[in-house]
């Protein structure tokens, strides 16, 4: 009922513009009849400006007096008459509002849709709550079968997010954990999927996007594959653990050690903890052995001897090699490791793509950070080197290019932390990438791990809660004001709230994320049951055949 | 046109003084009275009454020992109520002209001996529909503060809703009175009801 009146056609007249700067924003003092206890963070506004209308969302609530005088002798509010005429004169409520887009009264805006705002609103003009039309006016209407990914605030409307925008730039999802990434992760994945914008190909650490997943509560959650039967193949590299979730599986990922890299085994320095000197040593090692043998032959090496011959061949130091050698015996334990592949699991990835199945990589048990980095490291560099091959090749022949691939990786500051980002593959994606239409999906819930240059490339943030003050300041790095949206980031709801903002939406918004686990949920994201299929494919047989 | 209740004795822009008829019968102190110039009506709003001797030098002297009740006092010596008498003085607050009501001073004072009348509710409430007048009050001198809440309540009478009237005079209140808190605490201690 409440909600009826507060978002009629016109919208509720809070209060007036005092003051501002396009810069800063304006500040409004808030009408007596507006109780600041019924503004709240994150909402929209309208600002009826002389020659035209500007869409703002307030960032800040405050309280403020008349004369100073007032806090320091409180007047007798505890009558109601005194306090009725002392609210929103003596003392009053004001908020500040960041004006977003400008919605022009004249038949040109109409046409052309909301404007940047390159200016501000005069002096006291009204402010309104924005209208669910207005809003609506801004992000679109969103038709059957398009994708949606929640509803701003206390709004019944729905936020379009154009995944063929989306997957143009690396996007990230952010948040302390439990606050709901990974849901949102899944929905992101969904739209891709729904509407055909990219290939996907995710690195799934927890086994929890291709098959079930669990939601905070405990409920099982359907998958995409379970979603969209034929456009998701599931790809593991622990076939054991997929059989013992009842998972089908596509393919078994093996990956051979004449697979591995020197450079693989360098950004495992962190996780391995291996010194500069020893990560340098396995490059002098390939050169020693050969590309291919090099790792299978190093491990295979027996004794303290035979090690230090070896490093006097090389002009190592003896306990450089002896250290690097027990640490890589950790990759032992990687059962998916074997001499030599039986298959090519990039070719098949490729294939799979190529269709445009997505693929889904679930780790089973090899949960630990240093499996994830190596596999979805040494994969991304293979697959990105045959993209931009063919994506060159696109260019010089003039034919079609292809498909947009977007990787998901999680646990992002792994890859893409200072340290390593400049050398990583997925650095050099989510820097200058897009050329080549690879981008990255991250997700993360320390962005403030991630470098700096990779976070301000981030086409389109879509963050939860944060609450660690260097991981909002990292996300709102390069964000023009940046100081307001803290004030909104900081106040997010635990559960199913984030904000959303950059490249893929008009304007920032804060959204009640969409419904995820129900069999509505489902059948709106375009899942059928066994049944109706079946129904469906007799009628058209019926219809075919008379 | 109600009955007149006065003759103006002393007159300027901004106040008028006038002398009752009737004797201890001045109009209560804040309510609304009027006079007229030519065309124009002039409306003030009483700020102050006095009951004195007609000559300034004689002033009266006690006579009740002897009465039991004090209108014996009168009613023995009849004389008195020829001998004494009632003025009162009245900020001038808007005028009339031409049927519009304006909240300012008239270009032109009352002149002597004009009548003064006390308007009705119907009139009042007209008048106070508009605050504007209430800015004179807040810069007259002396009981400004006592004058402000006596004549608000006085025209809350008047309106259908009191409540919603003085919550309305005091937020305009809130306003002149920006900088001064404890004025405008007074005041509202005094409108609260």
């Amino acid at each position: 009922m409440r909600r009826e009146t507060l978002h009629n056609e016109k919208g509720r007249r809070l209060g007036i513009v005092v003051s501002g700067s396009l810069s800063k924003g304006v500040e409004v003092k808030l009408d007596s009849t507006t109780s600041v206890e019924d503004i709240a963070v994150g909402r929209y506004v309208t600002i009826e400006g002389e020659k035209g209308r500007f869409l703002g969302m307030i960032t800040d609530v405050a309280l403020d007096a008349i004369d100073p005088r007032l806090m320091m002798m409180p007047p007798e509010v505890s009558d109601p008459f005194i306090a009725e005429v002392l609210a929103g004169t003596s003392i009053f409520g004001r908020m500040h509002v960041r004006p977003e887009l400008a919605l022009g009264g004249d038949a040109f805006s109409l046409l052309e849709g909301p404007q940047q705002v390159k200016t501000v609103p005069v002096h006291f003009s009204v402010v309104k709550e924005a209208s669910e039309q207005d809003v609506e006016r801004v992000f679109g209407r969103v038709e059957e079968k398009q994708f949606w990914i929640g509803t701003p605030l206390d709004m019944e409307i729905k936020v379009r997010l154009n995944p063929t925008e989306f997957v143009k730039r690396s996007n990230g999802v952010f948040g302390k954990s439990g606050t709901g990434k990974t849901f949102l992760a899944r929905l992101l994945l969904i739209g891709m999927i729904q509407e055909n914008a990219a290939a996907n190909l995710v690195f799934d650490m927890h086994s929890e996007y291709g098959w079930e997943g669990k939601s905070e509560e405990g409920r099982k959650v359907k998958g995409l594959k379970q979603l969209f039967p034929s456009k998701v193949a599931v790809f593991t590299l622990d076939e054991e653990s997929a059989r013992r979730r009842k998972v089908s599986t596509d393919f078994v990922v093996e990956v051979g050690y004449d697979e591995i890299e020197p450079e693989d085994i360098e950004m495992l320095s962190e996780t391995l903890n291996l010194t500069e000197a020893s990560a340098q040593a396995t490059y002098r090692l390939a050169r020693h052995f050969g590309e291919r043998q090099w790792l299978e032959s190093f491990l295979a090496m027996e004794g303290r001897e035979e090690i230090n011959e070896l490093a006097k061949g090389l002009g190592e130091h003896e306990a450089t090699l002896a250290a690097l050698r027990r640490r890589l015996e950790a990759l032992r334990r990687l059962r998916f490791l074997v001499p030599h592949a039986r298959d090519n699991a990039i070719q098949r990835i490729l294939d799979y793509l190529d269709r445009g199945i997505n693929v889904i990589l679930e780790f089973g048990r090899y949960e630990d950070i240093t499996a994830y980095v190596l596999v979805a490291n040494l994969l991304t560099r293979r697959i990105h080197a045959q993209y931009r091959e063919r994506m060159e090749r696109a260019m010089g022949e003039d034919i079609a290019k292809p498909k947009p691939l977007v990787i998901t990786i999680e646990e992002a500051h792994k890859f893409l932390n200072p340290d390593i980002s400049n050398q990583t593959i997925f650095g050099t994606i989510a820097r200058e990438m897009r050329k080549y239409n690879v981008t990255l999906l991250v997700i993360d819930q320390r962005p403030s791990g991630i470098d700096e240059e990779v976070m301000s490339q981030i086409g389109t943030k879509i963050t939860c809660l944060l609450d660690n003050e260097r991981d909002i300041e990292s996300v709102l790095t390069g964000v023009s004001g940046k100081s307001e949206l803290k004030a909104v980031l900081s106040k997010l709801e635990t559960k199913q709230q984030a904000l959303i903002f950059g490249h893929a939406v008009p304007m920032p918004v804060v959204v009640r994320t969409r419904e995820y686990g129900s069999p509505q949920s489902y059948k709106e994201l375009g899942f059928r049951e066994a049944i109706e299929l079946k129904k469906e494919a007799e009628k058209e047989m019926e219809d075919l055949w008379g | 046109m109600p009955a007149k209740i006065a003759e103006i004795i002393e007159a300027s822009t901004g106040e008028f003084m006038a002398q009752c008829y009737e004797l201890h019968q001045p109009p209560p102190f804040g309510s609304l009275v009027k006079t007229r110039e030519g065309e124009i009506e002039i409306y003030g709003v009483v700020c102050e009454a006095t009951t004195t001797s007609i000559e300034p030098g004689r002033r009266p002297i006690a006579r009740g020992r002897e009465e039991a009740e004090e209108e014996d006092i009168f009613r023995s010596s009849p004389q008195l109520a020829k001998l004494l008498r009632t003025d009162f003085s009245a900020l001038v607050v808007g005028h009339k002209e031409n049927e519009r009501l304006y909240h300012y001073l008239p270009p032109r004072p009352a002149k002597i001996h004009s009548f003064v009348y006390l308007c009705d509710a119907e009139e009042v409430e007209k008048f106070s529909r508009s605050f504007d007048f209430l800015s004179i009050l807040v810069a007259s001198k002396g009981q400004a503060d006592e004058l402000i809440a006596a004549c608000l309540r006085h025209a809350a009478q008047a309106h259908p809703d009191p409540r919603a009237f003085l919550v309305k005079a005091g937020k305009e209140l809130a306003v002149l009175l920006a900088g001064e808190v404890s004025r405008l605490d007074t005041i509202l201690r005094r409108i609260k009801g």
